[in-house]
């Protein structure tokens, strides 16, 4: 019993140690697993052909800048996520705000939203490429369809999520339709469109690879199979972590945003 | 009140309400007939299901009678209208706007904007004792505060009726006496028509001047009660005779069908 109740007192005391290590801390802590994990991959016989270390990994950067393929890749992807994202965000919002509105426009376009969602992108990128030809063009459509299903399902839940009694209390102090619109349920959906905007943004980026399948000249993700093909890991290992920095800081940029724009809510948190 | 003729505020005529539902039609508020005059404090008590709500709502021109007529100063409401102002239970703020802002929204709909809404907004909100409290948001306050933000908003909009659906119910005992309190000094100072909606005896005799008392499935009114109570009244009134005579009265009405 009184051993017992030893042990607690000290898990209790681990537990605040643990709570009063500061955030940066821990992020490096992690990294440095990383570090080592990544170590390890690299001299286990297994691995250590598609793992190489962290030097020849870093070094492979100046190969390709020297190749003259670097910048033109990371600016062709930032394009076309860009850009796919941009069109995307334009089409969700209203479609949303459609669909939460009028009943048959929701009872029709849902279960075609449900339906192309679960279809992995790379499936449909031939029929793309067909109608769109290769290009900037087929990248910015596949990526702006796939942001599109994702950022329209989450707006809509947020507009058919408005509080009721909102809208009634507006309407008893004299407000419009439009007053409603751009007072009440914008600012109500705020919160939606920023959870939307962030599932967007990774999104677009989890589709380039399927997006720059379609016979581009440049791009991470295009880069990314033709180094597989020739078989260059280093470089090839690059990208992938460069692609995953690029989504760490979108998310990281993302959510100070959404932390400005919706201070006022009750908890937020995920 | 004898000799004198009261002006009638609000009016309902054979107001039927009815919902569909899996069964069929289902009655909420059967044949309501009922006048109340200006400047009167009036309370409808009823347990929960009596339709209470639904005539607040009828009232204020959020939803439509099935039959018969609500009139508002002889017109028949049609919508909502700033003449009729309306407090909610859950205080329905907009979380986005500080306090100052939530009532310079029903500022701004009556088209005062800028400085002069703010400086309004202020008063208004020195009329509840919440002016310290004007660049907080909603979530920082406590229940009671928050509705008092909402009566200050509703306020704001110089309505001539204020419809109230239950606006303590939300609301622990002391603040509930408190804000009972504050309600009652200022409509003893204005004397705005008040509909007051609760399921609380003790608050309805307390506040009103006659109340309303409802049976359920369907919504009737089962009695309407005079409460010839001197006003101002302080809490100390509610241990007198008198009081506790209503009260009992009331309250047999209220549960006579439940118990």
């Amino acid at each position: 019993m009184a051993k017992n109740q030893k042990t607690k007192k000290k898990d209790k005391r681990l537990h605040n140690f643990l709570l009063k290590i500061p955030g940066r801390v821990w992020l490096l802590i992690s990294l440095i697993l990383a570090m080592i994990f990544w170590y390890v991959l690299s001299i286990i016989p297994a691995t250590s052909r598609a793992f190489p270390n962290v030097i020849t990994t870093i070094s492979s950067l100046k190969t390709m800048i020297d190749r003259g393929v670097f910048f033109a890749d990371l600016a062709s992807s930032l394009i076309s996520v860009g850009l796919g994202f941009l069109f995307a965000f334009l089409l969700a919002l209203p479609v949303a705000i459609l669909m939460a509105w009028y009943l048959p426009v929701r009872k029709i376009l849902n279960p075609w939203i449900q339906f192309i969602r679960n279809i992995p992108p790379l499936a449909y990128v031939p029929l793309v490429v067909i109608c769109a030809g290769v290009g900037r063009r087929p990248q910015v459509i596949v990526i702006t369809l796939a942001c599109f299903l994702t950022m329209c399902v989450t707006i809509y839940q947020g507009v058919m999520n408005v509080d009721e009694t909102l809208i009634k209390a507006a309407r008893v102090l004299g407000a419009s339709d439009r007053d409603i619109f751009i007072r009440v349920i914008t600012p109500a959906t705020l919160p939606f469109i920023m959870t939307a905007v962030r599932l967007g943004a990774s999104v677009a980026l989890t589709t380039l690879i399927a997006a720059e399948s379609t016979g581009a000249v440049a791009g991470l993700g295009m880069r990314i199979r033709s180094l597989s093909n020739s078989f260059e890991p280093a470089p090839m290992l690059l990208y992938i972590i460069i692609i995953g920095i690029i989504g760490m800081l979108i998310e990281t940029g993302i959510r100070h945003l959404e932390r400005r724009l919706t201070r006022w809510q009750d908890k937020r948190e995920m | 009140m004898a000799g004198q003729t009261r002006n009638v505020r609000l009016r309902l005529e054979n107001v039927c309400k009815s919902f569909k539902s899996r069964d069929g039609e289902s009655l909420i508020l059967d044949n309501i007939n009922l006048d109340i005059y200006d400047n009167e404090f009036l309370c409808v008590v009823g347990p929960s299901g009596c339709g209470k709500s639904t005539l607040l709502n009828i009232l204020a021109g959020l939803t439509d009678a099935t039959s018969g007529t609500a009139y508002c100063d002889g017109v028949p409401i049609e919508g909502t209208g700033t003449e009729r102002g309306v407090v909610f239970q859950q205080y329905a703020l907009f979380p986005w706007l500080t306090v100052k802002k939530n009532v310079m929204f029903a500022l701004e709909m009556r088209g005062i904007k800028g400085k002069e809404a703010e400086e309004l907004a202020i008063s208004y909100l020195e009329g509840v004792h919440l002016e310290d409290y004007a660049n907080h948001y909603p979530k920082e306050l406590s229940g009671g505060m928050k509705q008092r933000v909402a009566i200050a908003r509703a306020y704001a909009a110089e309505p001539e009726v204020l419809l109230m659906d239950e606006p303590f119910g939300a609301l622990d005992a002391q603040t509930r006496m408190v804000l009972q309190g504050d309600l009652l000094e200022t409509w003893n100072k204005d004397r705005k028509t008040c509909f007051f909606i609760t399921h609380d005896v003790e608050e309805a005799v307390f506040l009103s001047q006659r109340i309303v008392v409802m049976s359920t499935h369907p919504g009737r009114i089962q009695n309407i009660i005079d409460v010839p109570l001197p006003y101002p009244r302080t809490q100390e009134l509610k241990m007198s005779p008198e009081f506790n005579e209503i009260r009992m009265d009331v309250w047999k009405q209220v549960y006579s069908e439940i118990l």
